[in-house]
């Protein structure tokens, strides 16, 4: 009985999932395409190789790297993104010292209150306060950028696939309208306020070129700051930001992975051991 | 008998079967977990590579516990040492505010003269924790009492630093909860506390103003 | 239950005499994982993953409760919180990324658990209720592993608490209404992100208490073996310690070998990006997804794209969702083969490695966009789900020739059994 009734119900779902199928597979036969063929799925690239050295399986942070990439943070990046899951006091990571640390974070405004009168304001940061936000709401943000909220930066580099080449790739992605893609979707423009990238999923990203010339900052140990290079030291700091704990992690992770591999031979000798005694006995 | 004899195969090798006895067993009971000992190099190789697979064990879950203790420790935010600016204008001798120190309350106090000089009259060797009132606070001020608001026996927050509020029969501080009295430089006078209030870190930025921590 | 010549508990110690005479809880543990358990002497290494899903579902609990001391259930700080996690809580990042990959673990070793019961019809009576328990405990663990995927408060936590709870929407004249009871709102907010903690802190605990049931059950007629064949003497069987705890210990290392070298070095690899994103009620990610273990009942869901006859489109879809695992329930009846073990049934034998690409391929498919080709190949992955379970299963197993069986699992071990030889009847 119970397998009657279910061969009629694993026919009822077959049969309706086949309706489907054949439903699909006119549609599909009539317009001979899988998917249809966009400028975005034809030009959008992959993110570019990048190499870090948080990436390598014995990793570590490029201190002074992360030190230049908090340096384009703060004086490119900082003009709209937030960094609100990183405080100040973090920067001791990135090797500033106790002092440095203090230095730092008085030269950024955060939100605070007046002693005298209660009221709400701002003061100079202290090493426990976190990177302040840069616009109160979204509402904010919108009015001041073109109807496009700037995201925070603090997990851009988890929050994206390949994240660190991701954000490096975006940085150093913007071109011309390629003469291929005009060709083949004459349709396509790129409208007023947006700025063409193929690293970029819909190819329109409303951020204009934040790093557009040489020499935008000026790093204090002499590294010449291309557009590369600074592309690649922020993507390194915003790696370090959304993740500081990386290198510990797999340094962590050697020894665990040593010691259980010892253990588990020892638990097989010990099972083989055991196991023989079994065998002797048949 | 199967018992016995695996008893006697696992806790004392050397007495357990022979050859022979092992043998028998197997066409007696077929029981498959009895040992043969062969010899006794044999018996000691299994012994010890099963007791290493149990303490290898035993070690990776003891290093276990320690991340899984040491996260109920306080975090890295927590253990962050903020700092407190006090503005001190305002605070008129006689008058004493509350502020907040990592979490905790800070009694910031202008003494008066009589204040002042009522600490200085007490023998040292009469107080449960010896601190004079210089020790106790920056030359120069004197008057200036800045201590933890936070009772040393068990935590509660002292009477005194709010007006009106009871300051106990030696005028500095009293706490409600087990009657510890405080005196006017904030030692201990009376009562189940052990120690004097404490006197947190901190340094004058200007004449009236001082950052604590 | 036992074998009559399972051994005894027999404490020496005055102590332990004590301590059995008044709670005889040593004695229990000994019965049933220790020397007084005799255990088939034949199972191969798909028999370890029933103690190692017991062993993730501790290590799930004892990491989810110390996730549960540093998180907030609150809207507005779930995402930070876990964030903190991450950054400030001494050891957090591995307590999360443990907890987080232990569930993907959980499942890697349930999936292996449940496809070893279809290979060797673990199912099949006197297992009948081991099975049904079993399968609770699967659906119990898919509703915990979905709310726990909620409470961090990403893009993809919010998503798939909308999506999901849509499901229940589909039901005719109720749905709507059950939908808004289970999220507390109308969208997902702080009522559905604090029952969803609760329950995800509850649920656990409920699966503990199953597998305990799961495990006496077991006990009653003694574990299934490779060959099919009952145990029929002493010498088929050897007890659970020392032999399989060695076995088992030795599985569980090379367990914690592949889990770790997941948690420290690909903590993120089976997780979405998007996740890291906070929560965004106006914008829906681009392409939503469930976490892979998912996956294969995901693209069956999506697969029913037209509406057959009077029943919707997106009812069919959640039909076909649910009933995809409620058929699980079904299957001590549906296969009526004499024989269990796959590895004497020619035909059924062949069906179940199509099966297992079948459900691969459904997987590969619920994981990929929602486009072309991933759906049509995904709906005739989804035509063969059901067949399998509810047509060819029943109907293989009344018209294939089994091949011989051995007499006894001795035998089959052994290549002889002495019983055999001095004349009992093969079976």
């Amino acid at each position: 009985m119970v397998r009657i009734i279910g061969i009629l119900v694993g026919l009822f779902f077959t049969a309706a999932v086949l309706w489907a199928f054949g439903n699909g597979a006119v549609q599909v036969a009539s317009q001979d395409y899988f998917v249809e063929k966009t400028a975005e799925t034809e030009f959008h690239l992959h993110p570019k190789e990048l190499d870090q050295a948080s990436d390598h399986l014995v990793a570590h942070w490029d201190k002074q790297q992360l030190q230049r990439g908090y340096q384009v943070y703060k004086e490119v990046c900082a003009a709209c993104h937030s960094l609100r899951h990183v405080a100040f006091r973090d920067l001791e990571q990135i090797g500033y010292t106790e002092a440095q640390v203090k230095a730092i974070a008085a030269t950024w405004q955060v939100p605070g209150v007046d002693p005298v009168t209660g009221e709400a304001t701002t003061v100079p940061g202290k090493p426990t306060d976190y990177f302040p936000l840069v616009y109160l709401n979204d509402v904010a943000a919108r009015a001041a950028n073109n109807n496009a909220i700037p995201p925070d930066l603090s997990l851009m580099t988890k929050a994206r696939h390949e994240g660190p080449a991701y954000v490096y790739s975006l940085l150093t992605g913007y071109s011309e309208i390629p003469a291929e893609l005009t060709a083949e979707f004459p349709d396509f423009s790129t409208p007023p306020g947006l700025h063409f990238n193929r690293y970029f999923a819909n190819l329109n990203l409303a951020m204009p070129p934040p790093l557009a010339v040489d020499d935008q900052v000026t790093y204090a140990d002499g590294t010449p700051a291309t557009i590369d290079q600074m592309a690649k030291d922020v993507s390194a700091f915003l790696t370090w930001t959304a993740e500081p704990s990386l290198p510990k992690r797999k340094q962590t992770g050697w020894p665990v992975i040593g010691f259980l591999i010892f253990a588990t031979i020892l638990a097989y000798l010990a099972k083989k051991q055991i196991w023989a005694r079994a065998k002797k006995k048949a | 008998m199967g018992d016995a004899l695996n008893e006697n195969g696992c806790v004392l090798p050397t007495a357990g079967g022979t050859d022979g006895k092992a043998g028998i067993m197997a066409t007696t009971t077929g029981t498959a977990d009895l040992d043969t000992h062969a010899n006794e190099d044999g018996v000691r190789r299994r012994d010890f590579i099963e007791i290493a697979a149990v303490s290898a064990a035993g070690v990776g879950g003891l290093v276990t516990l320690y991340p899984l203790i040491s996260q109920m420790a306080p975090s890295k935010d927590v253990l962050a040492e903020s700092t407190t600016d006090v503005d001190l204008t305002g605070i008129e001798p006689g008058m004493a505010i509350k502020a907040i120190f990592r979490k905790q309350p800070l009694f910031v106090r202008n003494l008066t003269a009589k204040e002042i000089s009522e600490a200085q009259a007490v023998p040292l060797g009469e107080l449960r924790d010896p601190e004079s009132l210089e020790q106790r606070t920056k030359e120069g001020k004197a008057n200036w009492l800045i201590t933890m608001g936070v009772c040393t026996h068990l935590g509660c927050v002292p009477l005194g630093a709010g007006e009106g509020e009871n300051k106990g029969p030696f005028g500095g501080y009293f706490c409600p909860c087990h009657g510890s009295a405080y005196d006017t430089a904030a030692r201990i006078r009376k009562g189940p506390a052990p120690k004097n209030l404490e006197v947190p870190a901190y340094e004058f930025t200007s004449d009236t103003a001082i950052r604590v921590g | 239950m036992s074998f009559p010549w399972a051994k005894h508990y027999e404490p020496k110690a005055p102590f332990m005499r004590w301590i059995d005479e008044k709670l005889p809880l040593p004695r229990l543990v000994y019965n049933a994982i220790g020397g007084g358990y005799p255990v088939p002497r034949n199972l191969n290494y798909m028999w370890n993953f029933g103690v190692l899903a017991g062993f993730c579902l501790v290590l799930q609990i004892v990491t989810g409760v110390i996730l549960a001391m540093h998180y907030a259930a609150n809207a507005a700080v779930a995402f930070d919180s876990t964030e903190h996690i991450m950054r400030d809580v001494n050891w957090g990042w591995l307590m999360r990324y443990a907890h987080a990959n232990g569930a993907s673990a959980f499942f890697v070793v349930v999936y292996l658990h449940i496809f070893r019961g279809f290979f060797y019809s673990s199912y099949k009576a006197p297992r009948e209720m081991v099975w049904l328990l079993g399968v609770v405990i699967f659906l119990l663990m898919m509703a915990t592993g979905f709310m726990g995927y909620v409470l961090p408060w990403g893009q993809m936590s919010y998503w798939g608490a909308k999506v999901i709870t849509g499901l229940f929407g589909a039901i005719p004249v109720v749905g709507e209404p059950i939908q808004i009871w289970l999220l507390g709102g109308y969208a997902p907010d702080n009522a559905a992100l604090n029952r969803f903690f609760s329950l995800h802190f509850l649920l656990p605990f409920v699966i503990a208490g199953v597998i305990i049931l799961h495990i006496w059950a077991l006990h009653i007629p003694g574990s299934s073996n490779p060959t099919g064949v009952e145990v029929k003497s002493e010498s088929d069987t050897l007890p659970f310690h020392p032999y399989y705890t060695a076995k088992d210990g030795f599985g569980l290392g090379v367990f914690l070998i592949l889990y770790f070298a997941m948690v420290f070095f690909f903590p993120n690899s089976l997780g979405h990006p998007d996740n890291y994103i906070p929560a965004n009620p106006l914008s829906t990610p681009a392409h939503i997804v469930p976490e892979w273990y998912y996956w294969p009942f995901y693209a069956i869901l999506r697969a029913f794209t037209v509406d057959f006859f009077f029943v919707p489109a997106k009812l069919m879809g959640v039909l076909a969702m649910f009933s995809a695992i409620l058929v699980w329930f079904f299957l001590p009846w549906l296969d009526k083969s004499p024989v269990r073990s796959g590895h004497y049934r020619p035909m059924f034998r062949k069906f179940f490695w199509v099966l297992v690409i079948d459900v691969l391929v459904l997987g590969y498919c619920g994981g990929s966009p929602a486009e072309e080709p991933f759906v049509m190949i995904s709906q005739l992955a989804t035509a063969y789900y059901f067949l399998h379970f509810l047509v060819i299963l029943p109907i293989v197993s009344s018209i294939e020739r089994p091949e011989p069986l051995p007499f006894s699992i001795t035998e089959a071990v052994l290549g002889s059994d002495d019983k055999a030889v001095l004349g009992e009847s093969k079976a």
